[in-house]
């Protein structure tokens, strides 16, 4: 049982690790992560692995595609991570984007003995790369699977401006473990696509606490569709991460087997609820309308009597 | 898409041992800088890839008094600008001397 047990509430001197994770950048994120310096970049912007695709549509690329790959220590002990940059092209995953989390992940099976973290801030694939994007997507997913398959865990940590949506969401979906916080979404379809498909009655995506109380961390936590809830700061984040790869189920058929149960369970307990309101009141929650309100620490606290991730599952 | 080119003495080198940095990132209103310790000591080049066009002088200026001021001699600046205004252009430039020279950013 994992998220129980998480205190992550230890004081930490350093501005650098108690600054939000929402408004960090990236390469923020990985370098106040991580034990300093100790990160180390595989195919840095020096290289210049830029979109093919960007330039037949007159735009401007970045450098290091959105997407920020190496290998660093976490509390001593070496790790591979990968980052998304929200803020390029809302994060979204490209060929070269793509290609470098398949690579990491890659060389996390063939080595297999090192964990990854994954940095989500997605907003899905790509629309000038849409083909090459989806694949990237689908060559993740097998990379990502085949890595768990050889015993690595894969930790995702969602808290980014762009949440994390699309093949995103699908790839956080397929992690081991995932830490979120209360500013992180994970979902496939965005509120703005549910919007202009189905009607502003189905989901008004201007609503912003609907937007939040469907698809943000804290529901994310209470339904089990993420196993820690981080406070917005690097360190709860560090403490997060930690703990997940230290604590990250294996893969197996029985893993499988467990987590269709508990997904199949879900549906038949609220299946019938309309909003995440219904869902926290059926959980048992006294009053769920004070839920999004609440603090980080009494959240916690609440979530834990509540309901206790399945960590049979995964 | 608009590519831009500028080469400038500079009077010193720019501090520190760091032979690259990377600041910013290519948003709406905003730009990454790539700084690289590549040139003789003298030199100071930038090359600019911009989404918005017709900004050469607006550009040129800015470079000029950036080498000017900040004397970033030996540092080739690589840009990819999403349509900053000049005042961002100028402190992305700054972070990024700044950066290479050690301090923090």
């Amino acid at each position: 049982m994992i998220a129980a047990a998480l205190d992550n509430s230890k004081d930490q001197n350093d501005a650098a690790s108690t600054s939000s994770w929402y408004e960090a950048s990236a390469r923020q994120r990985v370098e106040n992560l991580l034990d300093a310096n100790s990160f180390n970049e595989f195919i840095g912007p020096e290289l210049r692995e830029t979109s093919p695709h960007l330039p037949l549509f007159d735009l401007p690329e970045q450098f290091d595609d959105g997407m920020i790959v190496g290998y660093g220590r976490l509390g001593g002990k070496p790790v591979l991570i990968a980052a998304q940059e929200g803020r390029f092209m809302g994060g979204a995953f490209g060929e070269i984007h793509g290609a470098k989390l398949t690579g990491l992940l890659r060389a996390a099976r063939d080595i297999a003995s090192l964990p990854v973290l994954i940095l989500f801030d997605t907003g899905g694939v790509r629309l000038q790369e849409a083909n090459a994007g989806e694949l990237a997507i689908a060559e993740i997913i097998r990379a990502l699977i085949e890595t768990r398959l050889a015993g690595v865990p894969v930790v995702g940590l969602v808290g980014g401006r762009s949440g994390c949506y699309g093949g995103g969401g699908l790839i956080a979906g397929c992690c081991s473990a995932l830490a979120v916080s209360e500013q992180g979404r994970i979902g496939v379809s965005g509120p703005e696509v549910i919007e202009t498909n189905r009607g502003v009655e189905e989901f008004d995506s201007k609503d912003r606490a609907l937007v939040w109380r469907t698809m943000g961390g804290k529901h994310r936590r209470l339904i089990g569709g993420a196993e820690v809830f981080a406070d917005d700061t690097v360190a709860s984040f560090r403490d997060a991460a930690s703990y997940l790869i230290e604590h990250a189920p294996s893969m197996n058929l029985s893993t499988l087997e467990s987590e269709q149960f508990r997904l199949a369970q879900r549906i038949e307990r609220f299946g019938t609820c309309a909003d995440a309101l219904d869902i926290w009141r059926s959980l048992g929650a006294a009053e769920p309308q004070s839920i999004p309100a609440l603090s980080y620490r009494e959240f916690v606290a609440l979530a834990n009597d509540l309901q206790e991730p399945r960590h049979d599952a995964r | 898409m608009e590519t831009l080119n500028y080469r400038n003495k500079a009077s010193q080198r720019a501090k520190g041992s760091k032979l690259q940095v990377i600041v910013g990132v290519v948003a709406s209103g905003n730009l990454e800088v790539l700084a690289e310790r590549v040139l003789p000591d003298s030199e100071c080049e930038v090359d600019i890839r911009t989404a918005a066009e017709g900004f050469g002088e607006v550009w040129q200026a800015v470079v000029a008094d950036f080498v000017e001021h900040r004397s970033p001699g030996g540092l080739k600046f690589s840009i990819n600008d999403g349509g900053a205004r000049p005042d961002t252009v100028a402190l992305r430039l700054a972070q990024a001397v700044s950066a290479i020279e050690g301090e923090r950013t």
